[in-house]
């Protein structure tokens, strides 16, 4: 009876591991990608304006306007940026973090993000969150452009004046703005400064982050997870969470 | 039975009170109050647009801060928005809660479809004229314009129908920011009014590559020729230049027409050669002049800044930007004897609310928006031209304008060239008619354009059979097939408004049920007393 008591007891660990590996990121099995779905490497390899169809996981999304919305998607193998996905508001309440989704789009460019347009899409079984990707090392060089989109984390960062006037942060890239709107603000690693923003669109005055960046001061030294946003051929790192050293 | 007669009776009273309330939201009509009560502490909300500007939302405060010292009982609370679409949605969200704002920034499209909710929009014209509290009125405690100083075709604009629902408060066009250094590099000298077809000819050109797969013109792997910001403007005002027709005034609407079939097969082409594209597609025109990969950007006056090596405003990394000679000049003319061009900017409009003085105050804070403190300081931050003959024409305006080059910042040559394009042209400027629904034929417009664009771009054939499904598609997808004609001058509030909606049919019904049903009962009635008698 003991005996059988054991393997029951390893039977449920073994159940219970492999429900943990489906939703933590840590299962290093590749996706299985369906029938006529593009791995990462063929998304990236297709050309421009071409129409794609992948299947990837919602990580996080922007706020729901005019029947669209801007998802961050990432598979286990790399992000796609769904821009300005048409979807109802009833869908897009389904699309929580982890949602697996089949995306057929048109592949294309804007300012240097590489992103998916005029897409629909159909959610389907599975889910997976992306872990972050430690971007320290390599911020700053051309490497950087390779983890495009995905959830990274910068560590270490010391938060330099935004303006002449020694604003740590600004409302809008020019502090045009007022409380409610984009924050803006600068980091230095290294000796080399980088722009960073919390975006109202992906995380509102009422988050966390929002309020922590409301509340930076120069010469804080923080670590943030930002998803890399391109613009321009630079990155424009669009944070989710701030934490003070 | 006198039971059911009182019955009947409370029916038909309260159906029509029901009725009579239907669509006045409560809120009576604005009367200008004869006096405003400087002892009543008033609040009242502004909803802002600016470009993205801090020198920009920096004039608010000032003026704000100004016109709050003049009437210290009033206080302006601002909310700051960068894109008319968000205010536009936003005060559409708040008519239904009568939660609008006092003093609202717009444009007289999105004021068409603000009044479908009965009596929101304040009409001005008893204000305008108002002696205590009008344009240059008695009692106002700030120099403002008259009347007669509005530009009268800015003022105009402002018209829905026979009432003025709005005023403008900075106006500006589309201008055409060329790269001359690379128009000249090309063979071309840069006429003073461009044609389409030259643009379309240089453009080509400029798409040349040399045997690596770099353009010739720039040695750099991206060349867009030819960007344009708006294509919503670019169908307008070519539509405009044709003689073709876009919408009537009441709403009737044109542009499924061969003129617009034609210019779309131009963009068709020229997307497909690489010498067009535009901003949804490729992002913002300055980015790619700044960087000597675009001869051509057409954007409003007020991204003047934005445009040009020197430009003070920068969108790109330093390293990329490319020195050349940046020259100014109108859109590109079918006719350049005749030219014609948009007539764009923001207008102030003011939301009705149930205390007559609040709305006054309102007025009193939007018509100070309109002294030179603030049209001139306002109009200096971009290629703007203020909506007074009184700020165009006074001096420190007239100095600002002449000493354009002179630095990189508040007479950046390119902005003031741009502010002198418009100033020159207004006479050749155009606006489109405005009804309930021109929003979205707008929309459309523009649409049309950036679909045959991605079209070309993803391979599709573009012939007969895709134009008359994208006419379809984009009709529908608008909505353009359920506008009524003559949504103009129900927008106005004329005798036309179309069919009577279903509920209302309703109860006009069952109150002529109930009518009968009295009759029928009163006749009965008599009927049996006259037998009672007999």
């Amino acid at each position: 009876m003991k005996k059988l008591f054991a393997i029951l007891l390893v039977a449920c660990m073994a159940v219970s591991l492999c429900a943990c590996s489906s939703n933590g990121g840590s299962d290093d099995a590749a996706d299985v990608k369906g029938e006529g779905v593009m791995t990462y490497a063929e998304y990236m390899a297709a050309p421009l304006d071409s129409e794609v169809t992948v299947e990837t996981y919602v990580q996080a999304k922007e706020s729901w306007w005019d029947n669209k919305a801007t998802i961050y998607t990432q598979d286990k193998e790399g992000a796609y940026f769904l821009y300005d996905l048409p979807i109802s508001e009833e869908d897009y309440n389904k699309l929580t973090p982890g949602t697996k989704i089949k995306v057929t789009g048109y592949k294309t460019e804007y300012s240097s993000q590489i992103e998916i347009i005029d897409a629909t899409f159909e959610i389907e079984e599975g889910s997976y969150i992306a872990p972050a990707f430690d971007a320290t090392s390599i911020l700053g060089t051309d490497e950087i452009k390779n983890h495009m989109t995905q959830l990274v984390t910068i560590k270490g960062l010391t938060i330099e004046a935004s303006d002449a006037n020694g604003a740590p942060f600004l409302y809008n890239w020019d502090g045009s703005g007022s409380d409610g709107d984009h924050v803006y603000f600068t980091a230095s690693l290294n000796g080399q400064s980088y722009s960073f923003n919390v975006r109202t669109y992906l995380c509102g005055p009422e988050t966390e982050v929002y309020k922590a960046a409301t509340t930076l001061n120069v010469g804080d030294v923080v670590d943030v997870e930002c998803y890399l946003y391109y613009y321009t051929d630079q990155p424009q790192p669009r944070v989710i969470s701030i934490t003070k050293k | 039975m006198r039971k059911i007669t009182s019955i009947l009776m409370c029916l038909v009273l309260m159906i029509g009170l029901l009725t009579g309330c239907h669509g006045s939201q409560g809120i009576p009509e604005f009367t200008v109050p004869e006096g405003f009560d400087e002892s009543k502490p008033i609040e009242l909300t502004f909803w802002a647009k600016n470009d993205t500007n801090k020198a920009q939302t920096d004039i608010y405060y000032a003026a704000i801060d100004s016109f709050q010292k003049l009437y210290p009982n009033i206080t302006v609370n601002m909310r700051l928005y960068t894109d008319y679409g968000r205010i536009y949605n936003d005060v559409i969200t708040n008519i239904s809660t009568n939660t609008t704002p006092n003093v609202c920034i717009t444009y007289p499209d999105h004021i068409a479809t603000y009044m479908t909710g009965a009596g929101t929009v304040v009409p001005l014209d008893q204000l305008f004229t108002n002696s205590a509290y009008g344009f240059d009125g008695f009692s106002l405690k700030y120099d403002g314009p008259s009347q007669s100083e509005m530009v009268p075709q800015f003022l105009k604009e402002c018209m829905i129908g026979s009432s003025t629902y709005a005023i403008p408060f900075m106006r500006s066009t589309e201008a055409l920011y060329i790269n001359q250094t690379y128009v000249e590099k090309l063979g071309y000298t840069v006429p003073d009014v461009v044609t389409w077809d030259w643009i379309w000819e240089v453009s080509e050109a400029a798409t040349e590559k040399n045997p690596d797969g770099t353009f010739k013109l720039n040695g750099q792997n991206v060349m867009i020729p030819f960007i344009y910001k708006s294509t919503d403007n670019m169908m307008i005002q070519m539509l405009k230049q044709m003689g073709a027709g876009y919408s009537t005034a009441d709403g009737e609407i044109q542009i499924f027409n061969d003129e617009t079939k034609g210019i779309l097969y131009d963009v068709a082409e020229h997307v497909g050669s690489g010498a067009f594209s535009t901003f949804k597609i490729s992002s913002y025109p300055a980015n790619f002049l700044n960087a000597g990969q675009c001869l051509f950007a057409v954007d409003s006056t007020a991204g003047a800044t934005w445009m040009g090596s020197d430009a003070p405003l920068l969108d790109i990394a330093p390293e990329n930007l490319v020195e050349f000679t940046t020259v100014v000049r109108p859109i590109p003319q079918i006719d350049p004897e005749n030219p014609q061009m948009i007539s764009q900017g923001p207008s102030i409009c003011i939301f009705n609310k149930s205390d007559p003085q609040v709305v006054l105050a309102s007025w009193l804070f939007a018509q100070y928006l309109l002294t030179n403190e603030v049209q001139i300081a306002y109009a200096e931050t971009e290629g703007y031209v203020p909506v007074t003959t009184k700020a165009q024409k006074a001096d420190e305006y007239r100095e600002y304008l002449a000493r354009a080059g002179e630095d990189n910042n508040q007479h950046y040559r390119v902005k003031i060239d741009a502010s002198k394009l418009l100033i020159d042209n207004v006479s050749n400027t155009f606006t489109t008619p405005v009804f309930n629904g021109s929003t979205s034929l707008r929309d459309a417009a523009g649409q049309l354009i950036e679909s045959v664009a991605k079209s070309v771009r993803r391979g599709e054939t573009i012939d007969e059979a895709y134009m008359t499904k994208l006419y379809d598609n984009t009709s529908a997808l608008y909505r353009l097939d359920q506008i009524s004609q003559g949504a103009g001058q129900a927008a106005a509030g004329s005798e036309d408004l179309g069919p009577l909606p279903t509920p209302a049919v309703t109860l006009i019904a069952v109150l002529a049920v109930a009518w009968v049903g009295i009759a029928v009962f009163y006749f009965a009635d008599q009927a049996k007393k006259k037998k009672q008698k007999a």
